[in-house]
């Protein structure tokens, strides 16, 4: 890494300037950041539930939560707290294994997803080569918790649920892929911080949302459709299915596929930040602004600010797709299962396609503006 | 060619009585070919009260508090109905002022239980937000009843002759800000829903039956309208003031439940229409000024004749069902309730039977969703509308 912070090199630093050995350096390094995340994840999604009172509420002209802390903001925890003490059943005919199993697995794959999400230049778990194919392939290990949970609690709501889960994951994998791959494309690598480096160079309108319209749309819809969020939630539709996979979950088992719910949006929100939004970018290159500023871009404080302001900036993009995603789900309606996945196979699949190739052809004609 | 077929074994799934868009406790079996519905047999009798029984040893007063629970919407209509019986078999007369103070709560009760039921449908659909919004207004019109019933549900306003009570202070004007304030919203309502491509997708051509068959059903109201036919009680049997009003019947040709929701979505607007007309035609206007006019008239005037009165004659309470039966019916906002009553010349009916709308409209429930999704049960069952405390009784 040649500029930006390195939290890692200034602790190992560190540690070994009170003479620690290297290696034992490294290993204390090594839980830091999966704590930190799990930790941020979690702070996330519980302001995502609160969002979600919050927003359903102005738009239904109620209050929503207001005693518990100054606006109701500590209402995510006292409702941490009530499931966690509560009484955890398994029912009597389910079966024991599979039902521990299934939201243990979606809340691990969502919380995996993590590893390779930037908030910063260097403020990411694992710059893997392969970042995006990653958290594709480790998200779509979810449906399988589902399809376990609804399988495994031996009632007829759960069983269509999490067949629901699993038919409305598969058909919607694969437009998430190909609109992320026509990104991938642009910027010859699947690695997130690439992704968003290559969207750096001339502010907002580098972001890739103007040269990938249609992707933009794909994924987004995709998206809301990965999280199992209006007008895509089949697979909890209350008024059809009770709550689908969910109904005989209690206690810190929901508490798993609610908090997996929230931080899968919390993931969405990021990915389309990073993918189509420029990152922690803003909208304006904060390089151009040091040399305005006459700031060395290597000063210190200069560096702090740069990534507090672009952790900032990427929880904004971030949560406004999160709060665009709300209204949406107390706005419409919801989409019957045969019209989720013809819309999925039938359109947004060869749209996807097509978004793909065209992507190829102009990357191929001028390589200047597709990333040659 | 050789097909090859997967067989899938079919599933019986049980929703109801406890289910969230099962309206109260309607329990269906339904019988899935993956996400198609092969059968659905409703259950009912989970509500069951005996009204019809219980109505057999009480005397009219006495059995009116009760009545509000059939439906407990659309309340006023019920309590049309239980009085509408004996008073047409008694030849009872009903001072104009009581028809217009009668139509006038029947087309509010009206309003209320479209309003609610355009939350559940579109609930059902899975957008909740407009259940708040309806009951933003459903509270005002609740609020109206309160003033001049003293209760917002079980009123037990009408009586043999009349009503109970007259219009209070300033009540006609807040009835009339109310009408006037609920068209815009029924705009907004149809802005927010009707156009909107999901609901539209859902709803459009879901449910359909066609004017001969819904004939033959026996279905009535917005159910029966939606199909075509043109058939609404307030214009056939003339009853109450209804014909002084310039109203229109709301219907559709289409039969879907699209069609129905429309039908009852102008009919709000229909019914909001008729109350301004009954607010302006209501003979000696507020009560305030009636009041004035009798005291300037002296005990002689014009004022305090019968038509001016909110009451003919208080009802005793042993008024005497007369011998002789018939059957009488109102349009409530579900359809044709009825009452066939039997009287023996005692203060109780020899037999009360009830002829719910709901009950008639829910028969039609089984064919309608055979061949559907799992998720247009809900729809279909939706723009039926029905409330199990009618369909039970």
């Amino acid at each position: 890494m040649d500029n930006g912070i390195d939290l890692q090199q200034s602790l190992i630093e560190w540690l070994t300037g009170l003479n620690v050995a290297p290696g034992v350096a490294k290993a204390i390094w090594m839980p830091i950041p999966m704590i930190a995340m799990v930790l941020i994840v979690t702070v996330g999604a519980l302001v995502c539930t609160w969002l979600e009172r919050k927003i359903s509420a102005a738009a239904q002209q109620r209050i929503g939560p207001e005693y518990a802390g100054p606006f109701g903001i500590l209402i995510p925890f006292a409702d941490v707290g009530k499931l966690l003490v509560k009484q955890d059943i398994i029912p009597a005919k389910a079966d024991p294994v599979l039902f521990t199993m299934g939201p243990v697995v979606v809340f691990v794959s969502v919380f995996l997803c993590f590893l390779v999400v930037p908030f910063g230049e260097n403020l990411v778990i694992s710059n893997l080569g392969t970042g995006i194919f990653f958290i594709i392939s480790i998200s779509s290990l979810a449906p399988i918790g589902l399809l376990m949970a609804g399988y495994s609690s031996n009632n007829k709501y759960s069983l269509l649920g999490g067949l629901r889960a699993a038919a409305q994951s598969i058909s919607y994998e694969i437009p998430l892929a190909l609109a992320a791959l026509a990104v991938a494309m642009m910027s010859n690598g699947l690695s997130t911080v690439d992704i968003v480096n290559q969207q750096a160079e001339y502010g907002i309108l580098s972001w890739n949302i103007w040269r990938q319209p249609i992707g933009f749309v794909i994924f987004i819809i995709a998206a809301l459709a990965e999280c199992e969020r209006m007008p895509f939630d089949l697979p909890e539709a209350e008024e059809e299915l009770v709550a689908g996979y969910q109904t005989e979950y209690t206690g810190m088992k929901f508490a798993l596929f609610y908090g997996g719910s929230y931080a899968n949006l919390l993931l969405s929100g990021l990915l389309v930040s990073v993918l189509y939004l420029g990152g922690w970018e803003l909208p304006f290159p904060i390089d151009k602004l040091a040399e305005v500023l006459n700031i060395s871009p290597a000063n210190s404080v200069w560096q702090v600010l740069a990534a507090t302001v672009g952790i900032a900036v990427t929880l904004t993009k971030t949560y406004l797709f999160i709060f665009f995603a709300v209204l949406l789900r107390w706005t419409v309606p919801r989409v019957r299962i045969d019209q989720l996945l013809d819309l999925g196979w039938k359109f947004l699949l060869p749209v996807g396609l097509a978004n793909l190739l065209i992507t190829a052809a102009l990357k191929l004609t001028f390589p200047g503006f597709f990333g040659g | 060619m050789v097909m090859i077929e997967t067989k899938a074994e079919r599933m019986v799934i049980n929703m109801g009585p406890h289910h969230p868009s099962m309206h109260g406790v309607l329990r269906l079996i339904v019988t899935l070919d993956g996400e198609n519905v092969v059968d659905c047999e409703p259950v009912l009798g989970y509500l069951h009260r005996s009204m019809e029984k219980i109505a057999e040893n009480r005397t009219v007063t006495q059995y009116l508090p009760y009545v509000t629970r059939w439906d407990y919407l659309a309340t006023m209509f019920t309590e049309a109905i239980t009085v509408n019986a004996p008073e047409r078999l008694a030849d009872v007369n009903v001072p104009r002022r009581a028809r217009y103070i009668r139509m006038i709560m029947l087309e509010l009760s009206r309003i209320a239980s479209h309003l609610l039921w355009l939350g559940t449908f579109v609930a059902d659909i899975g957008a909740q937000t407009p259940f708040f919004y309806v009951f933003r207004e459903r509270e005002m019109i609740y609020d109206l009843f309160e003033a001049a019933t003293g209760m917002r549900m079980m009123h037990n306003y009408f009586r043999i002759g009349g009503v109970a009570a007259d219009l209070p202070y300033g009540w006609v004007e807040k009835c009339e800000d109310f009408c006037n304030y609920f068209f815009p919203k029924v705009d907004e309502y149809e802005k927010l829903i009707s156009n909107n491509p999901i609901f539209r997708r859902r709803v459009e051509g879901l449910g359909t039956i066609g004017k001969d068959e819904a004939i033959n059903w026996g279905l009535s109201g917005p159910m029966l309208r939606g199909s075509g036919v043109k058939w609404d009680l307030r214009k056939v049997d003339h009853y109450e003031l209804y014909d002084e009003l310039d109203w229109d019947v709301q219907w559709e040709t289409s039969g879907d439940c699209l069609a129905r929701y429309f039908v009852r979505v102008r009919e709000m607007r229909e019914s909001a229409k008729m109350i301004l007309q009954c607010l302006k035609q209501l003979p000696g206007g507020a009560y305030e000024n009636l009041e004035a006019q009798r005291v300037l008239g002296g005990p002689k005037s014009e004022w305090t004749g019968f038509d001016y009165q909110f009451i003919g004659k208080k009802p005793s309470p042993t008024f005497k069902v007369p011998k002789g039966e018939h059957y009488v019916r109102v349009e409530a906002p579900k359809g044709e309730l009825g009452v066939y009553l039997i009287g023996e010349d005692s203060v109780f009916p020899w037999r009360f039977k009830i002829r719910p709308p709901g009950f008639v409209n829910l028969q039609v429930l089984p064919q309608l969703v055979r061949g559907m999704k799992l998720a247009d049960i809900m729809a279909i069952l939706g723009s039926i509308d029905i409330i199990m405390g009618e369909v039970d009784r």
